[in-house]
């Protein structure tokens, strides 16, 4: 009986493989997108224009107040009547990136805003442009703090993809989904759904809690 | 474009909203209960020297962290029956949601006890304090002020995540959604409607953390 299912479990892992594909693909793809989004999103906001903070701000908090599966459906559903036609991979990738870059402006801002005032002024003071205050001054300052929860971002960002399957996209969740139909054995068959995200976002949130530690030593060093 | 949108139709469905948002707001204060007795439990077992209880512990809340909740709660859905125990759908819910925010739970409660100061724990040793005489009168009073505001972001969390809870048809917020989306091909109405009720909660608690935060007194707490 047990027998069985393991050969019927080992039969499904192409199907297996092609899930876990879809799972970082669709992580990486509004991963990448996500954070180029967010960070813009996050410097705008810090930036003099009131106007564009308060419009960012509230899409921010539009996006942290609903459920992910809402905003799936929203975007799969209801884009179509504005004419935009959408397959559940676009629509799963547009979710995605929208709701990394809002969470990422958010990371970003909280990293800009931690600078010193007096070195944006010493910036000012010496000349420099506003692109290179930014790039060069500011940033760099502010990544340490960025860093941290940037990479905690990325893991919640991977488990998140998982709910995509709601609307028939076959990722990893979706695949065990499938399988524990035929093999009727859900304890081993999420045991393995679980593994395979576990070997993608553990190693994540080992560097996140090596950056944090480094973080704090080195905050130790300057108030010591 | 949304032309056709209607508002009679959401009148019309507004009960189901309702009982919708009502077992929403219940089974998310039911498992929020859930993951603090769970969270509890685990930070003792965290906070031990032995590694007997600490291991065990440790390895719970990473298992927890590093896989989604949708595969835990399919985990639970599809595996509970497999021992022998057909529990309805709502109750698995709510287990899921108990054991996966009480990972998080515990990590709160942590960093709250560890926020106080080591010369606090040493002074009470030297008063002659018992282990339970220390983290009753000395560490606990001070942890709770700075896990409040984090805890309250966690609810809003619980919340959000009871949402997946309609992919095994428990008949809560989004569930009433679907149903308007599907009976009558409203996607539009369903499901803004439920977004402008998950709005109105997640203000709502947002509020609460700040008034919490002031007045705790304790400032940044960032949601």
């Amino acid at each position: 009986m047990i027998w069985q299912q393991f050969v019927s479990l080992a039969g499904s892992y192409p199907l297996a493989l092609r899930g876990l594909g879809m799972t970082v693909m669709l992580s990486v793809i509004s991963l990448v997108l996500g954070t180029l989004i967010g960070f813009a999103l996050g410097i705008v906001r810090t930036g003099g224009n009131r106007l564009m903070a308060g419009v960012i701000g509230a899409w921010v908090d539009l996006i942290r107040g609903t459920p992910f599966l809402v905003q799936i459906f929203l975007i799969f559903f209801i884009l179509p009547e504005f004419g935009i036609e959408l397959d559940a991979f676009t629509a799963g990738i547009i979710a995605l990136t929208n709701l990394a870059a809002c969470f990422i402006c958010e990371i970003v801002a909280a990293g800009i805003r931690s600078v010193p005032t007096g070195q944006v002024e010493a910036a000012l003071a010496s000349g420099l442009s506003r692109l290179q205050r930014m790039r060069q001054v500011v940033l760099p300052q502010a990544m340490r703090i960025v860093l941290p929860p940037l990479v905690g971002q990325y893991v919640l960002l991977i488990k998140d993809s998982s709910v995509v399957s709601a609307i028939g996209l076959t990722d990893l969740t979706r695949v065990g989904w499938l399988v524990v139909q035929r093999v009727p054995n859900g304890l081993l068959v999420f045991f393995l759904v679980g593994v395979g995200y576990f070997i993608v976002c553990y190693p994540l949130i080992l560097l996140a809690r090596r950056l944090e530690s480094r973080l704090g030593a080195a905050h130790g060093e300057v108030q010591l | 474009m949304l032309e056709n949108f209607s508002f009679r139709t959401i009148v019309e469905y507004l009960p189901l909203f309702g009982q919708g948002l009502v077992t929403t707001v219940w089974l998310s204060a039911l498992s929020f209960l859930g993951a603090l007795a769970v969270g509890i439990v685990l930070c003792a077992m965290n906070l031990q020297r032995g590694w007997l209880f600490r291991v065990p512990a440790k390895a719970y809340i990473d298992a927890v962290r590093a896989t989604p909740l949708l595969a835990q709660l399919y985990f639970l859905y599809f595996g509970l029956p497999r021992l022998g125990l057909v529990l309805p759908e709502l109750v698995v819910g709510i287990l899921a949601l108990s054991l996966n925010s009480g990972a998080y739970v515990a990590e709160i409660i942590r960093a709250g006890i560890l926020s106080i100061a080591r010369g606090q724990v040493e002074a009470s040793v030297a008063s002659g304090m018992t282990y339970v005489q220390r983290m009753r009168l000395v560490i606990l009073p001070q942890a709770f002020k700075v896990t409040i505001p984090p805890l309250l972001g966690q609810a809003i969390v619980l919340v959000k995540d009871s949402a997946l809870l309609s992919l095994i048809s428990v008949a809560e917020l989004t569930r009433a959604g679907q149903l308007l989306a599907s009976d009558r091909f409203m996607p539009a109405e369903g499901f803004l409607t439920i977004a402008a009720f998950y709005l109105l909660l997640y203000y709502c608690l947002k509020g609460l953390a700040a008034l919490s935060a002031r007045w705790l007194g304790t400032a940044g707490a960032r949601l």
